[in-house]
C-alpha cells in the first residue's frame, strides 16, 4: 500500500515535469544522446553545436518555434534508446527525432522512426547499415567506410605497394579495417599483415614490432579516442619506426586535437582521414570556430559538426515545407539539398538519405608552436561506398 | 523429514505463505495503469498519466523480475554475486538469436532462454558455490565479464559492439502484437513477472526455502544437522539463474533490441544497488527497490540529462545511512515500533 502511494507520488511529479501538452505552433525535437557516462564528452560537444546553431539562427522556423527535449542514454543502451524515443513520439509528441552519437542507440532508434513515421536526423553515429533503418532518416556526420575505404584507395593511389593494418578488436575497428582493406586492395595494393589488438589497455611496442619487421610501406592503425593514440604515438618512437619510409595512417580519432596534445613531437608526420578539422582552411570555418570558442571555450570537433549540420538539415527542411512536420515532407525536402558547411561543400544523397561530402586526407605538421593537421589533399563528393555497393546489388536502401 | 515436522512448524509455514491484504492491493494496483484515462470522472483525468508510461513500467516489471531473481541467491541464500548479468544477457541473446532465426513466438522463445540461462546457471555452479566472501565476488564478477567478452568477440553471431540485428516481434499467442504505446509489452511483463514471483513466493515460504535461509545463516549447523547444503545452494541458483535467463529474454521480446550492454558489469552493479536500495532478503523489496531506482532515475535524467548519477548517488547513501535494510526494511522496522506503542 505504502509502496503505491509512493509510486503515485512519484508518477505525478514526472506528469508535471514532463508536461505533455503540444501546443500548436511548436515544432517539437527530441534530442537523444548519451549525455551522461564514458561517452558524455561527444554527447556535449554535439549538444554545444546544437545550441550555437540555434543562437546564432533563432529558435523560430517558417513561423513555429523549435523545443528541444533531451533525453539521456548514460551510453550504449538500444532497448532505452527505443524506449525513449518511442515516449517521446507518443508522451511528448516529438516532430523529429535527432542526436545519436552511437551506433546501436540509432539502430535501435530507426525502428521507431519508421514506425511512427518521424524524421529522424543521425547526427554522429557512423555504421553505414543505420539509414536503412527508417526512410525517414538522414544523416549528416559520416560512415566509417566512407573515411577508411577512401583512404585506403588514396593510399594504393599514392603508389603505396604494401600495407599493414593494426585495429582495436571491437566492431568500429573491424569495421575501419574492412573498409581500409577493401579500399586498398581495390586500388591494387597488398595487405602483408593484419593484426588486432586488445580493446583494453594494450601494449603497442610488440604488436608494432611485427609490424615494421613485416617492411611495409604504410602502416594503417585504428585505436579508440581517449589514451591509447598517446600509447601508439609513444610506441611508434621507442620502435624507431621511420615516418618518412613507413607512413603511419589511420582515421581522425588517431590524432584528435587531444590525441597530439599528449603526442606532441610523436604525432609529426601522421596521416589521417577526416571530414572535418577545425583547422580546416575556409572563411565558414574560421567563423564557426570563433563563435564556438566564444561560446564554449574550446574547439568544435567533428561531433560538434555532425550536430551543427543537422540542425542545419532540419531547419532548411522545415523552411522548405514551410513548417509542415510530416515525415514524408520533411525527409523529401531533405533528399538531394545541398549546402556550404564549414566542412566544405555537403549534400544529402537522394537515394540512399546519407551524407555526401569531402574527405580530406592530413599530416600532423609544427605550425608556430603548436602540432595541428594540415590537410593536403582533398578527395571531393564521396558517397558512402558501402551502400552504393548495395545499390548495385539490388540490396533494399530502406525497410 | 516434512512427516516428522512438528504441527507447530507447518503451521508456522503456513502463517508465512498467507497472502496478506497489502499485497493483494499491490498487485491489482499493478493493473491499473492499463486503465484508459476517459474512463475516470473527469476531475481525475489530468493526473493519469499511467497510460503514457507503459513503456517505462513494463521495464520496471522487468527489472524487478530481474531483481527478485538476485534476491533468491544474494537475499535468501547469502550468495553474493556481481555477475547475474552474464544470466540476465544470456537469456536475452538466446531470445533474441531464437526470434532472428528460428521461430517467433514469445513464450516458446521465453521458455527456451529460461532453460538455457538454467543449464548454465547449472553448470557454473559447481564452480561458483565452492567459493565463500571475496573470493566469490571474484568468481562471479569474472564469469560475467567472461561472458561478455565472449559474446563481443562472436560479433559473426551477436552483432558485437553493434548490438544484435533482425530480431523478429512476434505475436504473443498469434494474437497480440508489440504496439508502440507498449500496452502489451506492459501487459505481457507484467503477467510473466507476477508468475514468476509466485514460484519465488512458494519457494521462499517453503521448507526448501527455510533451508536456505539456514545455510545463509549458519552453514555448519545446517551440514550437522544433516541437510545438503551445496545441493540445496545449487538448486536455487539454478532455479535464479533461470528467472534471470526469463526477465533478459523479456527485454529483448518488448524492445526488440539486445545489446552487450545487457552482460555487462553495470548491469549486476545495478541490481545490487536496486536489492539494496528496497531491502536484501525480501521479494517486495526487491519490487520496491526496481520500482523506486526506475521511477528516480527517469526523473532525475528528464531534469537533468548530465549529471542525473549524483542524485542516484545521493539517494543510495541517504537509504543506506538511515534504512541499512533497505526502504522496507526501514518500513517494516517502523510498522513494528509502531505497533508495540
Amino acid at each position: 500500500m505504502r509502496l503505491w502511494t509512493t509510486t503515485i507520488i512519484a508518477g505525478v511529479v514526472a506528469g508535471a515535469l514532463a508536461s505533455p501538452a503540444a501546443a500548436q505552433q511548436e515544432v517539437r525535437i527530441g534530442v537523444i544522446l548519451s549525455y551522461s557516462g564514458q561517452f558524455a564528452d561527444p554527447a556535449k560537444q554535439m549538444d554545444n553545436a546544437i545550441q550555437l546553431y540555434i543562437k546564432q539562427n533563432g529558435d523560430t522556423v517558417a513561423g513555429k518555434k523549435i523545443v528541444l527535449i533531451r533525453k539521456d542514454t548514460g551510453g550504449i543502451a538500444p532497448d532505452l534508446a527505443k524506449r525513449l524515443a518511442q515516449e517521446l513520439v507518443v508522451r511528448d509528441r516529438v516532430d523529429i527525432l535527432a542526436g545519436f552519437a552511437l551506433t546501436p542507440n540509432a539502430l535501435a532508434v530507426g525502428d521507431v522512426s519508421h514506425q511512427a513515421k518521424k524524421f529522424m536526423v543521425v547526427m554522429n553515429a557512423a555504421t553505414s547499415i543505420i539509414t536503412t533503418k527508417s526512410a525517414f532518416m538522414a544523416r549528416t556526420s559520416v560512415t566509417t567506410p566512407m573515411l577508411n575505404q577512401t583512404l585506403g584507395t588514396w593510399a594504393a593511389k599514392q603508389g603505396i605497394k604494401k600495407a599493414y593494418t593494426m585495429v582495436s578488436d571491437f566492431g568500429p575497428g573491424h569495421d575501419g579495417e574492412g573498409a581500409f582493406h577493401a579500399g586498398f586492395k581495390a586500388g591494387g595494393g597488398e595487405i602483408v599483415g593484419a593484426v588486432r589488438t586488445p580493446v583494453a589497455n594494450p601494449d603497442f611496442a610488440p604488436f608494432l614490432q611485427r609490424a615494421k619487421d613485416a617492411n611495409p610501406d604504410a602502416m594503417y592503425i585504428w585505436v579508440p579516442g581517449g589514451a591509447q593514440p598517446a600509447a601508439v604515438g609513444k610506441a611508434i618512437v621507442e620502435r624507431n619506426i621511420d615516418k618518412s619510409k613507413v607512413t603511419i595512417m589511420g582515421q581522425d580519432e588517431l590524432v584528435g586535437e587531444n590525441a597530439i596534445k599528449s603526442m606532441n613531437e610523436a604525432a609529426v608526420g601522421i596521416v589521417s582521414v577526416s571530414n572535418y578539422d577545425f583547422n580546416l582552411n575556409n572563411d565558414l570555418n574560421r567563423k564557426f570556430v570563433e563563435a564556438y570558442n566564444k561560446e564554449f571555450g574550446r574547439n568544435p570537433d567533428i561531433f560538434s559538426m555532425g550536430a551543427y549540420d543537422g540542425m542545419h538539415l532540419i531547419y532548411e527542411a522545415l523552411k522548405k515545407t514551410n513548417g509542415n512536420t510530416d515525415a514524408a515532407a520533411l525527409i523529401g525536402a531533405a533528399k538531394g539539398f545541398s549546402w556550404q558547411s564549414p566542412r566544405g561543400p555537403m549534400s544529402i544523397d537522394p537515394d540512399t538519405r546519407d551524407v555526401v561530402q569531402n574527405i580530406y586526407i592530413r599530416r600532423v605538421q609544427k605550425v608556430g608552436d603548436k602540432f595541428v593537421n594540415v590537410e593536403f589533399d582533398t578527395v571531393p563528393a564521396v558517397k558512402d561506398p558501402v551502400k552504393e555497393q548495395m545499390k548495385k546489388d539490388g540490396k533494399p536502401l530502406q525497410p | 523429514m516434512a512427516e516428522a515436522a512438528p504441527r507447530g512448524m507447518t503451521d508456522w509455514i503456513a502463517s508465512r505463505a498467507r497472502w496478506r491484504i497489502g499485497e493483494i492491493v499491490f498487485w491489482l494496483a499493478c493493473l491499473l495503469p492499463l486503465l484508459p484515462a476517459q474512463y475516470l470522472p473527469s476531475f481525475l483525468q489530468p493526473f493519469w498519466i499511467f497510460d503514457r508510461y507503459l513503456q517505462l513500467l513494463s521495464q520496471i516489471a522487468i527489472t524487478a523480475l530481474f531483481a527478485i531473481s538476485l534476491d533468491l541467491i544474494l537475499g535468501y541464500a547469502g550468495v553474493v554475486s556481481l555477475g547475474h548479468a552474464a544470466f540476465f544477457g544470456l537469456g536475452a541473446y538466446a531470445a533474441g538469436l531464437i526470434s532472428k532465426f528460428w521461430f517467433t513466438d514469445p513464450l516458446l522463445g521465453l521458455l527456451c532462454s529460461a532453460l538455457l540461462a538454467g543449464a548454465l546457471g547449472y553448470i557454473s555452479s559447481f564452480v561458483i558455490l565452492r567459493f565463500h566472501g571475496l573470493a566469490l565476488i571474484m568468481i562471479t564478477l569474472g564469469l560475467g565479464q567472461l561472458l561478455a567478452e565472449a559474446a563481443n568477440s562472436a560479433s559473426w553471431l551477436t552483432g558485437g559492439a553493434d548490438a544484435l540485428q533482425g530480431i523478429r516481434a512476434g505475436k504473443i499467442f498469434g494474437v497480440f502484437e508489440f504496439d508502440i504505446y507498449g500496452q502489451t509489452a506492459y501487459i505481457y511483463a507484467l503477467v510473466v513477472t507476477f508468475l514468476v514471483f509466485l514460484v519465488a513466493r512458494r519457494i521462499t515460504n517453503s521448507p526448501f526455502g527455510m533451508s536456505i535461509r539456514g545455510i545463509r545463516d549458519n552453514s555448519r549447523r545446517m551440514l550437522a544437522i544433516g541437510a545438503p547444503n551445496q545441493q540445496h545452494l545449487r538448486r536455487v541458483f539454478t532455479i535464479a539463474a533461470a528467472m534471470a535467463g526469463v526477465a533478459g529474454a523479456l527485454l529483448t521480446q518488448t524492445t526488440q533490441t539486445c545489446s552487450l550492454e545487457t552482460l555487462n558489469f553495470q548491469r549486476s552493479a545495478d541490481v545490487l544497488v536496486i536489492l539494496i536500495l528496497g531491502g536484501v532478503g525480501r521479494l517486495y523489496g526487491a519490487m520496491a527497490g526496481a520500482i523506486i531506482y526506475m521511477i528516480a532515475r527517469d526523473i532525475f535524467s528528464d531534469v537533468n540529462p548530465q549529471y542525473w548519477y549524483f542524485w542516484i548517488g545521493l539517494l543510495l547513501i541517504a537509504v543506506v545511512r538511515y534504512m541499512p535494510d533497505g526502504l522496507l526494511g526501514g518500513l517494516s522496522f517502523l510498522g513494528s515500533k509502531l505497533r508495540r506503542s
